[in-house]
């Protein structure tokens, strides 16, 4: 079937390389998502795979064939594009028989995959119908079938959802994840929605300035982080970032001005004198009474999620966010205690932005004690 | 900026009934002067109400000036410069739009100059290659020296020549050749989003099966708009013609209608025949007008671009 294999894959626009040595192996029917913001060079990698843009160094292989210098029509993808890119000209049939079209099949044969086709994503009704007269899903939906009538072995998606209003968006979410089920064609999926990203993959990509900065499944992407970068780019509210410089004497993380977090004594030697960078999830702060907890935090505001809220605190200049399925109202100023999860404490270095791996931040002193 | 004041609607109306006057008016002298007899044309003061003879008029403006042939004549004119044009403009404007090659600029300026350089501007040189299609090969020929040692070596004396004077061929090349339509036929083309594109190749369509089944469909009421413009102006070819036919039978409508026109050389001196001349233009101006009034509704459309 159809694995797909990036070996350095470079892109140059003139000398600026936008696309730095890109190596990613995506196995037989995964579901890849690539997500990242835009101008991450994202767009552009898609495009290499469909053969829109040509590779400037390296080799992209499609079911263990080298496919540089194949047309986009010899690789075996079929693309769904951001504006669906349908032929206004055309009804929704013709649109979606198109491929068959060219390739040369009869027209009885078309007419029945096409029926069959358009039955499957629900557009039986509307095959008459030109573009301009369907509603944003429908063409969407058009925009698949067009894809799926030429069974490709890799699908492609180019920020599809992106034109879509929000239910609709994630109606459509659950219909490609149904498709890609039924189908198994290995997808590979462009998106700067992390919701998107993490709903639908099996595996993600993270991209930043042309190169990959993560590759994961979406809990290890969520779980450990390799970079700030990830850090702060995946999970909704953002994740609090903190600097400090670990302290071997008191072996704890100094945090500048707000306090520290007390780890264990061979992490602060192995660590020692360390500028880094801890990263919390809004969920894996606790919010306790003034004096109590890691620090005191000032109320700012909260935002109302029907299932909870999200709480915005002020640490010196410091903006933190909380997020808790408790319903609690303060007083803006109030002082309120914040207590983090001892688990889930995410450590940087501060100069590079890698994870510092190793380093488990233990909260309390007694646990230290123990220990020793 | 819409603005009501009485005051604006006053002068603003006035202004459109000014021009509207400026159009109509000669219009209607027109007809009058071609449903007269000629001593009525030629009363003093001029009658303005239409009389009864503008059959008459009309059946002995087209049989004096032998509108049939010519108005074959120009048909076939206006026709092939309507086809020739759309051809050549949506092949030129496809391979400078939508093809990324080195020569991709030098082609759009030089389709550009031709824009400022009309067939008035280069008539005579344009009269020299319909005269001698093959003159500027001759000219090439004869600066190498190649004509002498073609002489020299096989005793044959080269002289090339293709003449195109008195033909179809002649009156109809020139004018296809210019470049209004490929400018309306890129700015459309530049319309059309690259995701289009790039779904067609996705979808396997090479350039051509593009061109044909998604560009060309797409155009239609560019191509309407552009037919319709082109008809007009073919139609109403003037200097080109009378330049390069001097037989009759290729004559067309506009220059045979400036026969009509009474000077001393066509009347002998006589009365001029206005009331022919008049009815003449009646005929002649009749064509453009049926094909603007039944092309109108695309020609707009093709213009303002709001098919989506």
């Amino acid at each position: 079937m159809a694995n797909i294999s990036l070996r350095d894959v470079r892109k140059l626009y003139g000398k600026e390389e936008v696309m730095q040595g890109i190596n990613l192996e995506i196995e037989d029917g995964e579901f890849i998502v690539i997500l990242g913001p835009s101008g991450c060079g994202k767009s552009t990698l898609l495009r290499m795979i469909a053969g829109l843009e040509a590779v400037s160094t390296g080799e992209i292989h499609i079911g263990g064939a080298l496919v540089n210098d194949l047309e986009p029509r010899e690789r075996g993808c079929a693309m769904v594009f951001q504006n669906y890119a349908l032929y206004p000209h055309m009804t929704v049939a013709a649109n979606i028989g198109y491929a068959l079209k060219v390739a040369g099949i009869k027209r009885a044969e078309r007419d029945a995959q096409v029926a069959a086709v358009a039955r499957s994503v629900g557009l039986e009704d509307f095959l008459d119908r030109k573009p301009g007269q369907l509603s944003g899903g429908q063409r969407q939906r058009v925009a698949m079938a067009r894809a799926i009538i030429r069974s490709p072995e890799v699908f492609l998606f180019d920020e599809p959802l992106s034109n879509l209003d929000a239910t609709l968006r994630v109606r459509m979410r659950h219909e490609i994840r149904r498709i890609h089920t039924r189908i198994g064609a290995t997808s590979v999926f462009v998106t700067h929605d992390q919701h998107e990203g993490m709903t639908l993959a099996d595996r993600i990509v993270i991209m930043n300035k042309g190169t990959i900065e993560q590759i994961g499944s979406p809990e290890e992407i969520y779980d450990r982080p390799l970079s700030v970068y990830v850090a702060g780019f995946i999970g909704s509210p953002a994740m609090n970032f903190m600097s400090g410089s670990v302290d071997a004497v008191r072996s704890c993380i100094r945090l500048e001005d707000h306090g520290q977090i007390d780890i264990t004594r061979d992490r602060a030697v192995a660590l020692d004198g360390k500028q880094v960078r801890i990263g919390l999830r809004p969920e894996n702060l606790k919010m306790v009474a003034a004096g109590d907890g890691d620090f005191t935090g000032r109320f700012e505001f909260a935002e109302e999620l029907g299932s909870g809220r999200l709480y915005h605190f002020l640490i010196e200049d410091l903006s933190v966010t909380v997020i808790s399925p408790q319903k609690l109202d303060f007083k803006p100023g109030q002082p309120v205690g914040l207590q983090m999860d001892p688990e889930h404490v995410h450590i940087f270095d501060e100069a590079t932005g890698a994870r510092l791996d190793m380093l488990e931040p233990v909260r309390r002193l007694e646990a230290v004690a123990v220990a020793e | 900026m819409i603005e009501r004041t009485p005051i604006l609607n006053i002068v603003t109306h006035a202004i459109l009934f000014t021009g509207l006057a400026l159009l109509v008016v000669p219009i209607y002298l027109v007809v009058v002067a071609a449903s007269q007899t000629l001593p009525d044309v030629m009363a003093i003061p001029a009658k303005l109400l239409p009389g009864d003879q503008l059959w008459v008029n009309l059946r002995a403006a087209w049989q004096e000036a032998e509108f049939s042939t010519k108005f074959t004549n120009t048909l076939i004119l206006a026709s092939s410069v309507v086809v020739g044009k759309i051809v050549l403009a949506a092949l030129t404007a496809f391979g400078i739009v939508f093809f990324n090659h080195r020569l991709r600029m030098p082609i759009f300026w030089m389709v550009f100059i031709t824009l400022m350089l009309p067939l008035e501007v280069r008539i005579v040189p344009t009269y020299a290659v319909a005269a001698n299609v093959l003159s500027p090969f001759q000219s090439i020929l004869d600066w190498t020296g190649l004509t002498r040692l073609i002489n020299a070596v096989t005793g044959v004396e080269v002289a090339l020549n293709w003449n195109l004077l008195n033909s179809y061929t002649g009156l109809v090349m020139p004018l296809v050749a210019t470049a209004t339509g490929t400018f309306l036929y890129r700015q459309f083309f530049l319309t059309i989003p690259d995701e289009l594109v790039e779904a067609a190749k996705m979808d396997g369509a090479g350039p051509l099966r593009f061109l044909r089944e998604i560009l060309i469909p797409l155009s239609a009421t560019n191509m309407a708009a552009l037919a319709t413009i082109m008809f007009v102006v073919g139609w109403n070819q003037y200097l080109w013609p009378l330049l390069i036919i001097t037989d009759p039978a290729y004559g067309v409508a506009a220059v045979e209608l400036s026969r009509l026109v009474p000077n001393m050389n066509t009347t002998g001196g006589d009365i001029p025949n206005w009331h022919w001349a008049m009815a003449g233009t009646l005929i002649v101006m009749l064509p453009p007008v049926v094909v603007v009034i039944l092309m109108q509704r695309w020609f707009v459309r093709g213009l303002i671009n709001t098919e989506k």
